[in-house]
């Protein structure tokens, strides 16, 4: 599993007053922490409250580069943030994100192959979130179509089945999963699939286990990565186990450290 | 139409191991052997780069064996009576470049030598041989506790390959080893899980995982050869797909093993043929070093092995 560790974040207080503050070191400090946790890559995302957030990105970028050369995925909903952490980035980048939108593919494809980028797709569109899992499929294949004309590589595309909170969207929680399955097999080679883990427990009681509930299902479901807190070290033993029970690592007794150490 | 090879890119490699260490090292060995570094399954040298080929080490004890065959007896002659007889022969008349001495006169049942007779048996031999040296212990924990430190500290840089470590009794072995500057063998009984939890011990006592030789365990051909294959390949596909901790190079007592077997004393021509099976059978599976005792045996596996590497490109 490629886990992207979420918690350089502006939305969060502590780095949200970092941002402001200019203070590298609580920056770095949070980096670090994820990656000894088991981040294979970083989050970044400059928060909804940043008034400068062109700024804001590239010194992110420059600043958590400065202590790791792991993948950064940079998080916007602005294309032309994105750019900016593309332009100052020496380590790998994924684009988080697009959506099944024209307009925004338009603008985030060529840039992702301008940058050597990998890109996260979120199937939804101007329309709204997907309903059912057709809906998502659609919205897939569209993703998948348009990043073939580009010539984009597929298999440089994660694309994301949109989680929603499980007190919101019960119901949806089975097509979510059985969507992970799925996109795999609309294209070959096949798209990298992912998750935003943390929605689905948004607002509700009990999240953390209902957090690696959810992400243990989805690893059986063929998970390659998600967005997540890796800090939370019961998420990441669930994690680690899931996949050792889906023969994906040799088992020992010390297993959760042998995962650890690689 | 010509065939397409199927070729995998894996992600890991096998650490490199160094047996010996020369002048410029600190120590006094005149050759050193590297063993592992490959970057692929065995022998498919389009794969991925496979640097060292397969080793072999002439087995010599340091006491006059006394259950060998007669087979075995006769290649070696008058030599067995004296170890360092022994070790010469190996060298100079059967060209071995590494030996494996196996330390059996310290056993309870074989002579009781303390550590102060070990260490001085290590020492003679190190100034009478230049090649690099594997040192076994004689198989009793207690015993082995108290003479592989004493070896290991005669032997100190001169970076040998010490062993067994076993998963109830590794501590003491691994401080010396890493005191003295050698590298250490970790044995588990043909089994996948216990290597790897013996290598996550040892390298948290803070020996590095890149000085760990995995003892299999392996049986000779009719006797469990294929279930040690099957445990080999598995080990050797988690270390090329990324995991470390079982990404070390194979040693295989392939000479033991094979002259255990009835059908090796059936006959002197069978006794080779056993050893040559089961030794070439265990480079399939991923042998990166083999420990073998008949000098005909470990001619022919040499052949073998120039042969297969130099059709390398």
């Amino acid at each position: 599993m490629f886990v992207i560790g979420e918690l350089i974040n502006g939305m969060y207080s502590k780095i949200g007053s970092a941002i402001k503050e200019r203070n590298k070191k609580a920056i770095q400090i949070c980096a670090l922490e994820q990656i000894t946790c088991g981040a294979d890559a970083l989050d970044v995302n400059c928060g909804p409250a940043s008034k400068q957030p062109l700024i804001d990105m590239a010194w992110l970028v420059e600043v958590i580069q400065e202590v790791t050369d792991k993948p950064l995925c940079l998080d916007s909903s602005k294309p032309a943030v994105i750019e900016e952490g593309l332009r100052v980035a020496k380590n790998k980048t994924i684009i988080n994100s697009t959506t099944a939108d024209k307009e925004k593919l338009d603008i985030l494809l060529p840039l992702a192959k301008k940058y050597k980028s990998q890109l996260i797709g979120i199937t939804i569109s101007a329309k709204g979130i997907p309903q059912n899992k057709d809906q998502r499929l659609d919205l897939a294949a569209s993703i998948i179509a348009e990043c073939q004309e580009k010539g984009f590589p597929v298999e440089d595309l994660y694309l994301d089945p949109i989680v929603l909170p499980v007190n919101v969207a019960q119901a949806q929680m089975k097509d979510i999963l059985e969507s992970i399955a799925e996109f795999k097999i609309i294209s070959e080679p096949g798209p990298k699939t992912i998750l935003g883990l943390s929605n689905v427990s948004q607002g509700v009681f009990l999240r953390s286990l209902i957090n690696r509930t959810f992400l243990t299902m989805a690893v059986a479901y063929g998970l390659d990565s998600a967005i997540l807190d890796p800090k939370d070290k019961e998420l990441m033993d669930t994690l680690i186990t899931a996949e050792l029970i889906l023969n994906k690592n040799i088992y020992c007794d010390s297993y959760l450290e042998a995962y650890r150490k690689k | 139409m010509e065939t397409q090879l199927v070729l995998e890119k894996w992600a890991g490699v096998i650490s490199t191991l160094t047996i010996g260490a020369d002048a410029k090292e600190g120590g006094t060995r005149a050759n050193t052997v590297k063993i592992g570094g490959q970057k692929s399954l065995p022998l498919l040298f389009k794969e991925g780069d496979i640097p060292n080929p397969t080793a072999i080490a002439f087995e010599i004890w340091d006491v006059s064996p006394l259950d060998w065959p007669e087979e075995l007896v006769a290649a070696y002659g008058k030599a067995l009576d004296n170890p360092f007889d022994w070790a010469d022969k190996c060298i100079n008349e059967f060209k071995a470049k590494l030996l494996c001495v196996r330390m059996q006169g310290a056993h309870p049942d074989f002579g009781n030598k303390g550590p102060k007779e070990a260490a001085e048996f290590i020492s003679i031999l190190l100034s009478r041989v230049k090649v690099p040296l594997i040192i076994i212990g004689c198989g009793d924990d207690a015993k082995d506790n108290q003479i592989l430190p004493a070896c290991s500290e005669s032997a100190r840089n001169e970076r040998c390959l010490i062993g067994c470590a076993v998963q109830e009794n590794y501590k003491t072995l691994v401080a010396s080893i890493m005191a003295d500057g050698h590298n250490i063998i970790a044995e588990s009984p043909i089994d996948i899980n216990i290597a790897k939890q013996l290598n996550i011990l040892i390298s948290d006592m803070g020996l590095n995982l890149e000085r760990i030789a995995i003892n299999p365990t392996i049986g000779a051909l009719g006797y469990g050869l294929e279930y040690a294959y099957s445990i080999m390949e598995r080990a050797r596909l988690a270390g090329l797909s990324g995991d470390k901790t079982l990404a070390s190079p194979f040693i295989c007592f392939a000479g033991q093993e094979s002259w255990r077997a009835k059908e090796a004393r059936i006959s002197p021509e069978q006794g080779i043929i056993w050893e040559i099976i089961t030794a070439t059978s265990l480079m399939q599976a991923g042998a990166d070093l083999l420990i073998l005792r008949h000098p005909e045996a470990a001619k022919k596996v040499s052949e073998h092995i120039d042969i297969l590497f130099k059709n390398k490109s």
